[in-house]
């Protein structure tokens, strides 16, 4: 990874429109994430302004998640505020980039909060303090008080995007099992949080088990499997109201491993019979069930292309679990894992270029990315069993399972970027697996 | 893999699930060999001596086989388990069963829940071309979510890939 040239004093100002992307090497104040950082851009973000009298605390707890979403991407460093020499008495007063040049800060961000009722409203600037200029202009959110965070991740949002110009992720959600239980005894109920573990909310009790819950391309449903009947079968269900209802299932068949296509309506999902497993698409308002592989193999985990034309599973009608793309219709599907060991799990990325997979090889688990070819695989980590990766909105982080080997095994969440750094824990109240990453929020 | 090491694999399988850990489902491993109950003694109605009970089924008979390593094939000692679940079954006619298939978890999630099924179904089968009508079996498959051992090594993942016949009292078609 590579930080672009802070020393080039002689470039303009940019000045962008809210939103706008900074082109690539237009400005000084630039993380290449392509190429892997290796040293954390530093920045200062000084405890954002109280404009009300009640706004001190919110003001103070705001820019605590705003700093620790940007360093929690290993792409930025926070400089402690003991290190300042200059304060920022209020949001409108100029800026003395000397101060903070003097302490190597990269990026200045400066915020102010009011709170009226139970609104709140936040604004930010983002500054380059090497140029000298604000790299684009101030962005004011408004919201509920007891939502403040996602304010906290707009901002952040917002600042990862004009330094890296890539979308920004932390404005999400994360839908994934919540586990308790030792492995013989395993309680497992559907669980939603912010993507930084904040604000669990549960969606089932733990009567019956849940697995791989699947958000819909606008994040306001969830697809998982249950065993309420005592027989897995597949569940949809609306965040807001919580309500869920089972899909139609044929009388003596399994199904599972549900997944929207990008249009929100169509469903593709395994469904077990006679001893064969195969993929099937159906719609989310029920109708005919369309069979789309019928091999006397395993054909599972199925991930459509951003696009809808494809659709990337696993087979293991090679003798071994790989992976295969076939039309969305179904047809003839090529192959398109090679390496040593077993393929499971590929999941689309939302940019279209990569697929995230499960990889089981010498007796390790490992999550790893390769181009829709199966060119240029790469493995992102290595543990006793790592599986089922996620992606952020943005395409650029993968969360996944870990399960940890023993009597004492137990399943928590991990996030890993796409060139294999800032591998780290996904706090969650109890054990946690099965996460999937909805869009950015509106 | 070469069949001789499959054969050694299996061998070991069923040589561990012989010793006698009764666990949550009250069963004696892949046994089925003939030892408790039968003739002589007092016969207490619904204990493993009565030979209609489902005691007696799940520790006399052997209520589960044990599979290789991604392997749906059932055994010769699994064949034996299943001909007495078969021979039980046709006596005990007003039991229907469910076949429970189970992995081990040295895989990944929606791959095991289909692999248990294809096991679960292979015991169905094997247990229809014994006579046992087919509405009386219904199949389901936990994949690697409700391991019955907890040992992160061949000895426990030996036992759990497995397929358990559950019996239910009363014919639901």
């Amino acid at each position: 990874m590579r930080v672009l040239a802070m020393l080039c004093a002689c470039v303009t100002a940019l000045v962008l429109g809210a939103g706008q992307v900074v082109a690539q090497g237009s400005g000084p104040l630039r993380i290449e994430i392509t190429e892997g950082v290796i040293e954390p851009l530093p920045f200062a973000l000084p405890v954002f302004e109280a404009e009300t009298g009640d706004a001190g605390s919110l003001a103070a707890q705001l820019s605590q998640v705003v700093a620790a979403d940007l360093t929690g991407t290993g792409l930025f460093r926070q400089i402690q505020p003991d290190a300042f020499i200059s304060t920022v008495a209020s949001f409108a007063a100029p800026v003395q980039f000397a101060d903070w040049k003097a302490i190597n800060a990269q990026a200045l961000i400066t915020g102010a909060v009011a709170v009226q009722g139970t609104q709140v409203s936040v604004k930010f600037r983002l500054y380059d303090v090497f140029s000298g200029a604000e790299l684009g202009s101030g962005l004011q959110f408004t919201g509920t008080t007891e939502g403040w965070r996602r304010m906290a991740h707009k901002v952040a949002d917002a600042v990862y995007s004009r330094i890296t110009g890539e979308g920004g992720y932390f404005d999400s959600r994360v839908v994934y099992v919540s586990e308790t239980g030792g492995k013989d005894a395993r309680q497992k109920r559907l669980a939603i949080m912010d993507y930084d573990g904040a604000n669990v909310q549960y969606l089932t009790d733990s009567s019956a088990i849940v697995l791989a819950p699947r958000f819909s391309p606008g994040g306001e449903r969830v697809l998982y499997t249950s065993y309420e009947t005592g027989f897995p079968q597949i569940y949809v269900l609306d965040v807001g109201s919580v309500q869920r209802r089972a899909l139609d299932a044929q009388e003596g068949t399994m199904s599972f491993a549900p997944r929207f296509a990008p249009d929100g309506q169509t469903i593709v999902f395994s469904l077990s019979q006679g001893g064969n497993t195969d993929l099937w698409s159906t719609t989310i308002n029920g109708g005919a069930a369309q069979r789309l592989t019928s091999a006397p193999s395993i054909e599972t985990a199925p991930s459509f292309s951003p696009d809808g034309r494809q659709i990337v599973f696993e087979s293991d009608r090679s003798g071994s679990q790989q992976l295969y793309i076939m039309p969305a219709g179904g047809g003839e599907a090529q192959r398109i894992s090679f390496g040593p060991g077993r393929y499971g799990t590929p999941v689309w990325s939302p940019r279209g270029d990569l697929i995230a997979f499960t990889k089981q090889n010498a007796g390790r688990f490992h999550i790893g990315v390769m181009r829709t070819d199966g060119a240029e695989e790469r493995l992102l980590t290595a543990s006793f069993l790592d599986e089922g990766p996620t992606w952020a909105p943005n395409g650029r982080v993968i969360m996944f399972t870990r399960e940890t080997q023993g009597e004492g095994g137990r399943a928590s969440l991990y996030s890993v970027d796409i060139s294999g750094r800032n591998l780290r824990p996904v706090r969650t109240p109890e054990g946690g697996s099965d996460p999937s990453w909805s869009p950015l929020l509106d | 893999m070469t069949v001789t090491s499959k054969i050694l694999l299996l061998v070991a399988g069923l040589a561990l699930a012989a010793c006698t850990n009764p666990d949550r489902f009250g069963g004696n491993g892949a046994g089925g060999a003939n030892g408790v109950g039968g003739a002589g003694g007092a016969l207490v109605p619904g204990s493993v001596n009565d030979p209609t009970s489902p005691a007696y089924f799940n520790q006399t008979v052997g209520d589960r086989v044990l599979f290789a390593v991604d392997q749906s094939t059932i055994s010769p000692e699994g064949r034996a388990v299943l001909d007495g679940q078969a021979n039980w079954l046709s006596t005990n006619t007003d039991f229907t069963a469910v076949i429970e298939g189970h992995a081990d978890e040295q895989g990944t999630r929606e791959y095991n829940l289909g692999l248990g099924e294809k096991r679960a179904n292979a015991v169905r089968e094997y247990l229809v071309s014994r006579g046992v009508a087919g509405n009386r079996l219904r199949v389901v498959s936990y994949g690697k979510e409700r391991p019955i051992e907890i040992c992160s090594t061949e000895v426990c993942y030996a036992k759990n890939r497995r397929a358990v016949t559950v019996l239910a009292s009363g014919l639901t078609g």
